[in-house]
């Protein structure tokens, strides 16, 4: 499946993939009121990990054998049959982050500012296009299919 | 092939999906003797709050049988297994043969024998969904709540039932919250914070006897202490439902006992979930390890066997993620034993504590408490048994993640 790939040879660890994010997942999908307006304010669904001579951004790698959906106690976190695609139905998530004990990539962010939900990548179903790859501003994000089944 | 699963929880849904992911034609029968579409047990105590509709109890879709292929025969009890004719006999007399037959009967609440109690009308456990229907309809503003036990069943109760009812008091046997997974220091953090909202608790005590006879009227406990009473909860554990496998010829110890194909000793049984007694990954001893994840990871595992598939389980070890009043806690592997060594940070700050536990240059647990971030990566060390060989150092930093691990590992992980 189509999956983002970090580079982390190319990442300067900007933050605008988060900005981005946000963005793409707000209610307004305006960058401005997403960060400034909005209430709660919504969550980025990736992690940038920074160090002293890399960095990089990390999203849910929607594993084959997902240990979220596994071990998800509501049936909220589900992987999509036909696409591969692992999301989080947020009107059954309770926020007990078992997701958060089990992933092993630490993908899983907890967004506690209205209702307790785990907030996961979902490849900016909404929009179509992963918006953290569009603007990365030096193509330190790839979305890609790399044929490997997964 | 014709599968039969006794039991409809976690264990079983894993092992309709297991079957699923390999035999799409075969005839699956779940057999439960509770009436309700699968459910999520876990949720009892959101139910409770007020927290979770009653539609969202579903722990599967409501098309999930149908679309499963799966008959399911609910609110009958299977009372025996005949494993020379491959068929289960239900309640009702009615038979259903087998080729392979999964047991994931789970577990009942255990009651320990008190003074004066016994069928009165106010005494409830807290593992199924009936339990938390039959509270709901007593429960007002002004009950009095008494439960006992504070491991994570008693302490989920409390936390349910307290925005519902007029006070909680919490009576524990040992002498703090938690006491299989938490150590001293972080139950006392957890037991303040419980405090602050309300619970009381009565620590290193038990209930001697109770009071009334058709309703329980009020608890005495051994220190003499005497608690009025309009709802009592024993929450004290849980033992695994196995008179029928046991009589079938299935080795039980405390549990089922499987192997790491979730194989009984007699051919084409199965089991799953909190009636085995499987193998700590961690620390090779055999126990049962009641938990949710667990159950649908040795089901699914089943599941694949059964229908002829490999698959990698990894073998289960203790872990949880719990919170209580908005704090949040995780807990994995092992926190006591011969030559571990602790290394804590406590923030200041926030009132966060991270801990691990480390034997032999490998991590064997933790305990996080309020900050639970990415805490999936310390499980995942601690899974694959990594050499720590200096990581330990890092544990504790703010901003732990796949870094950590080195280039190699770390752009092998990300590019997966």
């Amino acid at each position: 499946m189509k999956k983002i790939y970090a580079d982390e040879r190319w990442c300067l660890g900007c933050g605008l993939c988060k900005v981005y994010c946000r963005t793409s997942h707000s209610k307004t999908k305006d960058i401005i009121k997403a960060h400034k307006l909005e209430d709660p304010k919504p969550v980025e669904r990736l992690h940038i990990e920074t160090g002293d001579v890399m960095n990089f951004a990390l999203q849910c790698r929607h594993c084959d054998d997902p240990k979220c959906v596994q071990g998800c106690i509501t049936g909220a976190m589900q992987k999509d049959p036909v696409t591969g695609v692992v999301t989080n139905e947020a009107e059954r998530c309770v926020g007990c982050w078992t997701c958060v004990l089990v992933c092993p990539f630490g993908a899983i962010v907890r967004d506690e500012g209205k209702k307790k939900i785990a907030a996961k990548c979902d490849l900016c179903a909404q929009t179509g296009e992963p918006e953290c790859v569009k603007h990365c501003p030096n193509n330190a994000l790839i979305y890609e299919d790399r044929g490997d089944g997964k | 092939m014709r599968y039969v699963i006794i039991g409809n929880s976690a264990a079983a849904v894993g092992c309709i999906e297991g079957i699923r992911k390999n035999d799409k034609n075969g005839l699956i029968t779940v057999i439960s003797d509770e009436k309700h579409h699968v459910y999520s047990r876990p949720l009892i105590s959101y139910y409770l709050a007020g927290k979770v509709s009653p539609k969202n109890m579903a722990y599967r879709k409501s098309d999930f049988y149908e679309k499963n292929g799966v008959e399911a025969v609910l609110g009958k009890k299977a009372v025996s297994i005949d494993p020379a004719r491959k068929c289960v006999t239900m309640d009702d007399a009615g038979c259903v043969s087998y080729d392979k037959l999964l047991i994931a009967t789970g577990s009942s609440p255990f009651v320990p024998p008190t003074g004066g109690l016994g069928g009165q009308s106010n005494v409830f456990t807290f593992l199924k969904y009936d339990d938390a229907l039959g509270i709901e309809r007593l429960i007002n503003r002004d009950s009095r709540v008494i439960i006992v036990g504070a491991g994570l069943i008693g302490l989920k109760a409390a936390e349910g039932l307290a925005p519902v009812s007029g006070s909680v008091h919490v009576v524990e046997l040992a002498p703090r919250v938690l006491p299989t997974i938490l150590d001293g220091e972080s139950a006392a953090i957890v037991q303040e914070h419980i405090e602050k909202n309300g619970v009381v608790f009565h620590l290193s005590a038990t209930v001697e006897r109770v009071i009334g006879d058709k309703k329980v009227e009020k608890a005495v406990l051994k220190d003499g202490t005497e608690l009025p009473c309009d709802i009592l909860v024993m929450a004290v554990g849980v033992r695994p439902n196995t008179a029928e496998a046991k009589a079938a010829g299935v080795s039980v110890n405390r549990g089922i006992l499987i192997d790491d194909k979730m194989r009984t000793n007699v051919e084409d049984i199965y089991a799953a979930g909190d009636v085995t007694e499987g193998t700590d990954a961690i620390t090779g001893e055999k126990k049962i390890m009641a938990l949710w994840p667990n159950a649908y990871a040795q089901g699914y595992a089943a599941g694949t066997h059964m229908s002829g598939g490999k698959d990698g389980f990894a073998g289960a070890f203790p872990m949880n993620a719990i919170g209580f009043f908005g704090l949040s806690i995780i807990t994995a592997g092992v926190q006591a034993g011969e030559g571990i060594e602790t290394l804590s940070k406590y923030n200041d700050e926030t009132g966060a504590l991270k801990r691990f536990f480390i034997k032999d240059d490998r991590l064997m647990g933790m305990i996080l408490i309020g900050d639970v971030d990415r805490a999936g990566i310390y499980t995942y060390i601690i899974s694959e048994k990594i050499p720590l060989s200096g990581l330990e150092k890092k544990l504790t930093d703010d901003g732990f993640g796949l870094m950590a691990f080195g280039y190699e590992k770390m752009k092998e992980r990300i590019s997966s």
